[in-house]
């Protein structure tokens, strides 16, 4: 190992991100249920962006005609109340779906993320009031808290994003809060220190990329509540509205409908169901590949 | 012991004035002038100023919040816009509804997901674990609201129609709504049990039970279970105050008359004053339980320290 380092005296050790995203994947190639969960995502993806290619007519198409129609070769889901596609319409809001669950939890784990490290890094009295606040959030449990914000800014796609958003940031803020504390004392840190680095630089170039596994973990399970929780938030009519083919609003509207159509109501909830279902797996197997305690 | 318990108490208020400062200001944060939102659009400007003067709207912040938590410490909670009632008799009204649909869903997905964390954690790689993760896995992936409306569609609505498609009060009215609320928490629960179990089996004080003998059973519940159990615990009392969050979209798959569909129904008709209530309850009750879930735990874990 001395030969080799004398050999490449020039040779810049790569940077800590790519090297720890570099090990990330190759444990998680290792787990099958995570590759199954995250090809899965891909597909999703790739639905979301070109799937509204391939779909005739547009998502909104109203037919009166064809109304309720049971699935057949023409509508694969059958048709709506208003007699519009329901395949089309699952296609076209799979953009929507997956839309929601990134931005609510880039917001959630940014804002989270900050809180975290502040109050891991300095401890003390910071500490104790950051977490105090987020104790204070996460005293509304479950969908009660987007409900409240909601409830404020009025329902709309993006209110329901900035609601679910904040909705995570406690779960993120503790995370990374526990993993700079066990972070934070290792001797690295403080050679780091010794050598003059500044706080900002401590926590972003050394303790924010070796807590990242945690956060990539609870990022991506996050991505399955935030998708459940804003679709919830667009059934009771306070997210999306119609004619949006967001999926809780399509099962809001077609409740109505559904004694007399039951694929009104089956086909949305399916597709809530498959795309969380993805996330679940993918989180559950990031969390097994990157925990060395289940090893 | 008494010491852990006061400072636990203790550390809970400033978390219960935290509430009550956000839920305060969830009035002051909407977007324009709140008693112009309140009010109607088509309000006149007299009107307005009318509704300013009832919400309290004209006095400075901290005199406000002053009277708020004032009111809140004695159980007044203002007056409904809409019926002119007092909130905690709207309240009132309406939370025994909610904390039994929350209380039976916790005691469904306590028993279903013990046993099946159990089961999943004896039989480890069997078909059985398989596919009771598998289970729990989509258990945990479905929105609770779609389950309700499956339910309702094979369950309640012809053929079948074993139980009512809507309402509370029956026995029947129970069965649906509590499996639609409390499948979620039974896969959690599963979960949890299934891995805290299977970390616990792998201790040496197992293998010492089974070396010296003792029947497996005995190992599994007497020694295994009872220590799994205590980070389930926490995860019930977390789990209690989702369900008491979730009961709000159950509440309205089944037109249950709940804290749920008050609190819905106060958001559309902007009646501001019960939708604080409502949230300022739900939250109190939420760090209520988790209090006593933390000193459980605390209490669990001694024991099992003296041991």
């Amino acid at each position: 190992m001395a030969e080799t380092t004398v050999n490449k005296p020039a040779a810049k050790p790569p940077s800590p991100t790519i090297e720890n995203l570099k090990t990330i994947f190759k444990k998680l190639r290792k787990n099958k249920a995570a590759m199954v969960g995250g090809y899965l995502i891909i597909f999703f993806v790739i639905v979301a962006i070109f799937g509204p290619l391939f779909t005739t007519g547009s998502p909104s198409a109203i037919d009166p005609t064809n109304r309720m129609a049971p699935p057949s070769a023409d509508n694969w889901f059958g048709t709506d109340h208003q007699g519009r596609d329901i395949f089309t319409r699952i296609i076209h809001g799979m953009s929507i779906t997956l839309y929601i669950g990134f931005s609510s939890v880039l917001i959630g784990a940014i804002v989270g993320v900050f809180i975290g490290l502040v109050s891991g890094y300095y401890g003390k009295k910071v500490d104790a009031i950051l977490m105090r606040c987020m104790d204070v959030l996460l005293a509304f449990p479950g969908i009660l808290l987007a409900l409240a914000i909601v409830s404020v800014l009025g329902g709309s796609l993006q209110n329901v994003i900035i609601a679910v958003g904040i909705f995570s940031v406690p779960m993120f803020a503790r995370i990374v809060r526990g993993s700079v504390l066990a972070v934070r004392k290792l001797e690295y840190v403080d050679a780091v220190r010794a050598l003059g680095a500044s706080d900002t630089r401590i926590i972003f170039r050394h303790v924010l990329p070796n807590i990242m596994s945690p956060i990539i973990v609870q990022a991506t399970l996050r991505m399955a509540t935030a998708i459940l929780t804003a679709s919830g938030l667009s059934f009771l009519g306070l997210g999306a509205q119609p004619p949006t083919p967001e999926w809780g609003a399509m099962l809001s509207a077609g409740r109505n409908y559904m004694w007399d159509s039951p694929h009104i109501a089956l086909f949305p909830g399916l597709a809530i169901v498959i795309v969380v279902l993805a996330f679940n797996i993918f989180g559950d197997g990031l969390r097994d590949a990157l925990d060395p305690k289940t090893k | 012991m008494l010491v852990y318990i006061i400072r636990r108490l203790l550390q809970t208020i400033p978390v219960l004035l935290g509430v009550t400062i956000l839920v305060f200001s969830m009035m002051h944060l909407i977007p324009g002038d709140p008693a112009q939102i309140i009010a109607g659009e088509s309000a006149s400007e007299t009107q307005v100023e009318q509704m300013r003067e009832r919400l309290g709207l004209n006095e400075p912040l901290v005199v406000q919040y002053g009277k708020f938590l004032g009111g809140v410490i004695q159980g007044d909670l203002g007056n409904s816009i809409r019926s002119g009632n007092p909130v905690s008799a709207e309240i009132g009204a309406r939370i025994m509804v909610t904390i039994e649909l929350a209380v039976y869903s916790t005691i469904l997905s306590i028993f279903l997901g013990l046993i099946a964390g159990i089961v999943s954690a004896t039989k480890r790689y069997t078909f059985w674990d398989t596919s009771i993760m598998i289970v729990a896995l989509f258990g945990l992936s479905m929105p609770n609201f779609w389950l309700g409306l499956m339910l309702i569609q094979y369950f309640a609505l012809p053929p079948l129609q074993w139980f009512p498609v809507s309402g509370w009060g029956t026995p029947g009215h129970i069965v649906l709504p509590v499996i639609t609320l409390g499948t979620a928490g039974a896969a959690i629960i599963a979960r949890m049990t299934r891995s805290s179990m299977l970390e616990v089996i792998n201790q040496d004080y197992i293998r010492t039970a089974r070396a010296k003998g003792v029947k497996e059973k005995y190992v599994i519940y007497k020694h295994a279970l009872r220590n799994a159990l205590i980070p389930v615990v926490t995860v019930v009392g977390l789990q209690f105050g989702v369900l008491l969050g979730g009961t709000v979209l159950t509440e309205t798959v089944f037109a249950i008359n709940g804290m749920g569909r008050l609190v819905i129904d106060a958001i559309n008709a902007r009646d501001f004053p019960i939708v604080q209530g409502s949230v300022l309850v739900i939250a109190l009750l939420f760090v209520l339980v988790n209090l006593i879930v933390d000193l459980s735990y605390r209490f669990l874990n001694k024991r099992i320290e003296l041991d």
